[in-house]
């Protein structure tokens, strides 16, 4: 028995140590490096790629962001708080926080909701529900920037088949501008964004009321309890982890959604749908205001983390 | 016998329902689908061309003919080269974090939270970096991204499928004197072939699907398909036929990947609080 097996031994736990215990009697071949940094050899490469993306640009922003560079101006001197005075000042990025919370706060429930209903509809024997159930899942594979742009197609004002099926409601053609009129933006966002996203919820949803256990629910109707009162009382407690995790996922897109808006309206007209993450790519990548750009990356990565602490403890997700 | 006729009724109904929102989900896919085989005159007809008379591929070949579709050959590269990467590093980091408990609960914590980072916020101080080492426009620069933000999600999905596994192989494997990457390449790695198959395809098709870090990176050299299509966007309608052949032919190979692993669906976008 060498030394490195009786390190690798130590430095497991509790059930794993006791499991793996057998082993540690084995000798190590001749050659072979010690084990005992096996479980740190194995997680360093990853780790270095996840602090790349993870701590570096935490930290560069929050240094860029005390300067006072451009693309076009290398000016490395301190600048204090100028940039996050200036963020706190700008009307654009309130407002561009209050579209991506108007846009999370309506889509976010109807996703929920329809997606609850046809997880319902389809959770008793449908033949040929396999068949319903893969359609039904299309529109969430694809690329959210090739749904952008198939809406932007259907949106069309002239060749568009959407005018043309309101045109048949309406009894007359509806020359509509969805991407352009101030009226029509956000409902034509929202429908894309739904009808992408839909399906995701579905699609968990069913998985996760087929996991309800029914002896559960037909006790509860033996005992008279109403569909509602079943729902509620056992329905919904059961599938409320997946639910929850469901949610934060989908929360979490939309905090951040960029590509749709970019296909459908590029955050028009004028800054009508920008939204934090088109806002800060406008900053960052039209007007070149790096510095300003690195205080909102700060700003948003703040606030989301923000958010999901708050979310995963509420949530209960954090055990 | 009316309790006979009522599940009937209630059948038929149900039956209304998912026909309505199976039409309702699919056609805009039908829609861009058939104005990919229009010719421009059945695109540009009023009212709207419903089906095409003929199914033609002039818009495919237009696109192959100006090379514009070797974009669709970038995305291949990029996602397939990071998704292999990522499985590799993601995997073996994953099986750490369960038999030795790595890190422990913490480290596994602040894994899959590096997943909520949001992209936007990480690409602007990437961007500067890339510029400073000169690798916006590369192959390898995107690689290292798209890997690095694949990896919460390839580590937290093994994980997954590793604690699945009984022990008892891997240490009868140490008792015949293998050793530990012999256990991981012989033992652990065939053992979770399956998940492994199928964290794989969801990490290719995030990496396919993604638009603004390629948006962000790439200038001539490394356009993927998703910036190609944006391309077309002008402010005329001109290129539509571009826009629903370069969208379909990003979108096919993700409907085969995803075709691919029904079992595994809902484990793969739920990342793993369904197990399937």
């Amino acid at each position: 028995m060498t030394a490195s097996d009786r390190g690798t031994a130590s430095g497991m736990s509790e059930s794993t140590a006791s499991a793996m215990v057998g082993a540690s009697g084995v000798a190590t071949p001749a050659g072979v490096a010690p084990d005992r940094f096996f479980k740190y050899w194995l997680i360093v490469p990853a780790i270095f790629l996840l602090l790349l993306v993870g701590l570096f640009p935490l930290i560069y922003s929050l240094v860029v962001s005390f300067q006072s560079l451009t693309m076009l101006e290398m000016d490395y001197s301190f600048a204090g708080f100028t940039n996050y005075i200036a963020l706190f000042k700008d009307a654009r990025l309130w407002e561009s926080l209050l579209h991506t919370v108007i846009i999370t706060a309506i889509a976010l429930p109807i996703e929920l909701v329809v997606g609850l209903l046809m997880a319902q509809l389809f959770l008793e024997r449908l033949p040929g529900r396999q068949i319903f159930v893969s359609l039904l899942v299309l529109p969430t594979i694809i690329s959210p920037i090739v749904a952008g742009a198939t809406w932007r197609l259907l949106f069309d004002n002239r060749y568009g088949p959407i005018n043309q099926i309101v045109g048949w409601f309406a009894g007359e053609p509806m020359p509509l501008l969805w991407t352009i009129s101030p009226y029509l933006v956000y409902p034509a966002i929202l429908l894309c964004e739904i009808w992408q996203w839909t399906p995701f919820m579905f699609l968990i949803l069913l998985a996760a009321l087929s996991n309800v256990d029914k002896s559960l629910t037909e006790a509860a109707e033996i005992d008279g309890a109403g569909y509602w009162r079943t729902f509620f009382k056992i329905v919904l407690p059961s599938i409320w982890p997946v639910m929850a995790i469901a949610i934060l996922i989908r929360g979490l897109d939309l905090a951040r959604i960029f590509d749709i808006i970019y296909a459908l309206t590029a955050g028009g007209p004028g800054t009508m749908t920008e939204t934090a993450s088109i806002y800060a790519y406008v900053q960052g990548f039209q007007q070149f205001e790096t510095s300003y750009t690195a205080a909102m990356a700060f700003l948003i990565i703040a606030l989301l983390t923000a958010l999901v602490t708050w979310a995963i403890r509420r949530m209960g997700l954090a055990k | 016998m009316p309790l006979m006729r009522r599940p009937g009724t209630v059948l038929a109904m149900r039956y209304a329902a998912a026909i309505v929102l199976t039409i309702f989900f699919v056609f805009p896919v039908y829609w861009l689908f058939i104005i990919s085989f229009k010719t421009p005159d059945e695109i540009f007809a009023f009212p709207p061309v419903w089906y095409p008379k003929s199914i033609q591929f002039a818009n495919y070949r237009v696109l192959f003919k100006d090379g514009d579709a070797e974009t669709v050959w970038n995305s291949l590269v990029l996602a397939g080269v990071s998704t292999v990467i990522a499985m590799a590093l993601g995997t073996i980091c994953a099986y750490s974090l369960v038999r030795f408990k790595t890190g422990g609960e913490n480290l596994a914590v602040w894994i899959i939270s590096q997943r909520m980072m949001p992209p936007i916020a990480i690409v602007f101080p990437i961007f500067l970096l890339y510029v400073f080492f000169g690798w916006v426009d590369s192959f390898h620069g995107l690689i290292i991204l798209y890997t690095a933000f694949s990896l919460p999600y390839v580590i937290w999905m093994m994980r997954g499928y590793i604690e699945d596994l009984p022990l008892e192989l891997e240490e009868s494997a140490l008792v015949d004197g293998c050793t530990r990457w012999e256990v991981l390449w012989k033992v652990v790695f065939p053992m979770v072939r399956s998940g492994l198959f199928a964290t794989a395809v969801f990490t290719f098709v995030f990496a396919w699907n993604d638009f603004l870090f390629a948006l962000v990176l790439t200038r001539t050299e490394v356009v993927t398909y998703t910036v190609q299509v944006t391309h077309y966007f002008g402010g005329q309608s001109n290129f539509w036929a571009k826009i629903a052949a370069m969208s379909v032919l990003g979108t096919i190979p993700v409907f085969f990947a995803v075709a691919t692993l029904q079992r595994y669906l809902v484990r793969g976008i739920s990342m793993g609080a369904v197990k399937g």
